[in-house]
């Protein structure tokens, strides 16, 4: 029924995408610690703790340097390009009290009024968007 | 004997219930979303569900990094409700049907496909936000809940033929089980959406409708669609929208469309909603 699949060739398509991260293996060892970190920050005592002292708790992780920096300037690039989940770094920026589209819109280089306008008139649209190497 | 009578998708967005827990659904920007709902919640009241099979994902709520499970069937007698970061929605607790659920489970691991199964989980909103728009703000949801949990978040995700295949095995498992009950299944999730990246804020109108309509029109095709598809079109959070493949598997080969919603934007995401009960 289902033909078997090159994993290689798989993988090496989603480097084709624009401006996106996909959380592959890799991504998910590199991001392992850091992805952890941030679900700490479901638990209210977690939180209250890291407010007080961010770079206090960040050090009780085993983080490399480039992801506590990015942590601290919450740069959600930045923290994809380390690992990072958007679904456990929504941790970090559900703790600041920010929505998905306050947080998300920080990653496009926008504006947060730009970003939630586009957003209104029908998002950004997916032409041109597809690929790289097609340009399509 | 149970019978699987109908099944509808619907997207899961977290500022969806948000919305509704903080009494926004009459504002300009949310009454559009919320008016897609009003035929399915007046249908649904008819149909009077005893049992829904929901498909969703876990955002990193459950399940963190240490165990992530492809296909996870919940179980339990309740499942409570997630503090996702900031606080638990003030919903009911969910309640199972434990005894189906292990009946699903152990038929589905006999006819190959290996469920995990979860006896102890908090449900997050990719599960209560569809309960939400379907049954509104009520005391206690009126229906038992068997939660699939779906691997949509570390790749890979299942395949769209392995979930469509989940969805054919779970609809066996439910066509064998004694009692007599009247089961549902819903897929959530999607549609187009990205949540991260240079590219956030991605939607495809134009790829979601001809998804919509393939759900009836031609379901094979949707069910071999590659992953990198979903990605490029429909967004890195799109591909959520396999999911629907595990409901729309469970309906059989043909399907009527009975009500249809689509609106853009909640949030970041274009919301697809459909109803669907098995043809002839």
């Amino acid at each position: 029924m289902t033909e078997p699949r090159d994993i290689h060739a798989y993988l090496a398509e989603f480097e084709d995408i624009p401006g996106t991260r996909v959380f592959t293996a890799k991504r998910a060892r590199q991001g392992y610690h850091l992805n952890q970190f941030a679900m700490s920050l479901m638990k209210p005592e977690n939180r209250a703790r890291f407010k007080a002292d961010e770079a206090a708790y960040l050090d009780e992780w085993p983080l490399t340097g480039a992801q506590k920096k990015a942590v601290l300037a919450r740069d959600y690039n930045a923290l994809l390009d380390e690992g990072g989940n958007i679904y456990f770094m929504a941790k970090i920026f559900s703790t600041d009290g920010k929505s998905f589209l306050q947080a998300v819109g920080t990653m496009t280089g926008m504006t947060p009024e730009d970003y939630q306008a586009m957003m209104i008139a029908g998002g950004r649209s997916p032409q041109g968007q597809r690929s790289k190497k097609e340009q399509r | 004997m149970a019978r699987l009578t109908a099944g509808l998708t619907t997207s899961h967005i977290p500022a969806v219930g948000a919305a509704m827990d903080l009494g926004k659904t009459g504002e300009d920007y949310w009454q559009p979303v919320f008016a897609g709902y009003d035929w399915t919640r007046q249908w649904e009241t008819a149909q009077k569900p005893d049992v829904v099979v929901l498909v969703y994902n876990d955002h990193a709520s459950a399940f963190d990094m240490k165990v992530i499970p492809t296909f996870a069937i919940g179980c339990a007698d309740s499942f409570p409700i997630a503090d996702e970061g900031w606080g638990p929605r003030p919903v009911p607790v969910v309640e199972g049907h434990a005894d189906l659920a292990w009946h699903i489970a152990q038929s589905c691991i006999l006819d190959e496909f290996d469920m995990t199964i979860i006896n102890e989980m908090a449900v997050d909103h990719g599960l209560t936000v569809p309960l939400s728009l379907i049954f509104g703000q009520v005391a206690k949801w009126p229906v038992k809940v068997i939660p699939v949990a779906v691997n949509v978040v570390t790749y890979p995700p299942p395949t769209g033929n392995r979930c469509w295949l989940l969805g054919e095995a779970i609809a066996r498992a439910v066509a064998s089980y004694e009692e007599d009950l009247n089961v549902q299944i819903w897929g959530t999730g999607g549609m187009s959406h990205q949540l991260q990246g240079p590219r956030a804020g991605l939607i495809n109108r134009e790829w979601d409708t001809a998804f919509l309509d393939r759900l009836t029109a031609d379901p094979e095709a949707l069910r071999r669609m590659p992953h990198i598809e979903y990605l490029r079109e429909a967004g890195s959070e799109g591909i959520e929208l396999v999911m629907w493949l595990i409901m729309r598997g469970a309906l059989g080969p043909k399907v009527r469309e009975l009500h249809r919603h689509y609106h853009v934007p909640a949030s970041n995401t274009a919301v697809g909603h459909i109803v669907l009960e098995p043809a002839p």
